[in-house]
């Protein structure tokens, strides 16, 4: 079934996918979508690999697909899904934003202004930045 | 207020970026952005993504990051107080005494990035790592799996399921019971009204000595 994946800071649209006991999707719609890989080591993104637990084989691999809401409940991403609208959506791991907020290395973005144009945190490197949320509401 | 302030301390090298947690985008945030007419960067975070990297549960929430990229100073409230909870909810006019602090403590904010823009890394309110990893929040599971909730409930309101959208919104609440950003977000796209109606001051009540706004230990 055609499903739309929101996987960080992608969304993809229409990714056909079979969601029986799982997310699998082909190897290369995984990669698309994830970024990440199989490898000999596991499951790979950049530097970063996941072994995939030799007796739980078969919840990650099965007829050349691979099964994304596994490896997201191994890397202890949450996921959420709305069945009826068919959208799938993966957060990051705890973890992830813990080792980021205590390094003190100020994680990078990118959003729009009123006039639709990109600014990232990283064009301000070299001056003392007062980062602070506010709301229409 | 960030705009006087960029004004005076720009040319020594600050500058505020103020993020727009505004689910409803330019629809919502582009009267008040003309209004304040900035020469700062104000970017529309649609996705709360800012809320999430930064550990933001509140608006305003601030953070300040050195020359080098370093958080010099973690997420907390910034320049501001509870003296909005003694507001006659009938005409909206704040207290003298209540008004005193809220422009007291505003003061006390502004005088400490004063201090960080002319000390840098000597002045007292720029911490030093081991503290400001200390003062530092990070989200937990059921954090993050709040987020997860309103990311989903945010990307089914964008695409026109506003009614579907309200069941994560309110998943997302129940585990971060805490976080005003879910709250008033969530309320705004139901009815622009209900952010600041009864329901909010119902929560803010509830919240008895506890602190809207918790004041930072050392400003």
């Amino acid at each position: 079934m055609a499903i739309d994946i929101i996987y960080g800071e992608n969304v993809s649209q229409g990714v056909g996918a079979d969601t029986t006991n799982g997310l699998w999707l082909s190897a290369e719609d995984f990669a698309h979508v994830s970024g990440f890989e199989r490898k000999p080591e596991g499951f790979c993104k950049g530097e970063v690999c996941y072994p995939v637990p030799p007796s739980r084989k078969a919840e990650f691999e099965r007829a050349g697909r691979y099964n994304l809401a596994a490896l997201a409940e191994l890397i202890g991403q949450p996921m959420v899904v709305d069945e009826t609208r068919r959208v799938w959506c993966f957060g990051e791991a705890s973890e992830n934003r813990r080792r980021a907020l205590t390094s003190l290395d100020a994680p990078d973005f990118t959003l729009p202004d009123l006039e639709g144009r990109m600014h990232s945190l990283s064009e301000h490197s070299g001056k003392k930045v007062l980062l602070v949320s506010w709301a229409s509401w | 207020m960030w705009q006087s302030l960029y004004t005076e301390l720009g040319p020594k090298g600050f500058v505020p970026i103020a993020i727009a947690f505004d689910s409803a985008g330019n629809a919502a945030a582009e009267p008040w952005i003309k209004a304040a007419n900035p020469t700062y960067p104000c970017l529309i975070d649609r996705r709360h993504i800012v809320a999430e990297l930064f550990d933001m549960i509140n608006v305003p929430n601030a953070c300040w990051i050195d020359e080098r990229g370093k958080i010099v100073r973690p997420t907390e409230a910034a320049g501001t107080s509870d003296a909005f909870r003694k507001m006659d909810r009938t005409n909206f006019s704040i207290p003298p005494d209540a008004l005193a602090d809220l422009l007291a403590r505003r003061s006390a904010y502004l005088n400490a990035i004063r201090d960080w823009v002319d000390k840098g890394a000597q002045s007292k309110f720029a911490l030093g790592e081991k503290e400001a990893v200390r003062r530092m929040h990070t989200p937990s599971d059921q954090h993050v799996r709040a987020a997860a909730n309103f990311r989903l409930g945010e990307y089914l309101a964008e695409n026109g399921h506003k009614d579907a959208a309200q069941k994560y919104f309110e998943e997302a609440k129940r585990l971060r019971p805490e976080s005003w950003t879910y709250k008033r977000q969530a309320w705004a796209l139901e009815d622009p009204l209900k952010a600041g109606g009864p329901e909010f001051w119902a929560a803010v009540d509830a919240l008895g000595e506890n602190k809207y706004y918790p004041r930072p230990e050392d400003i």
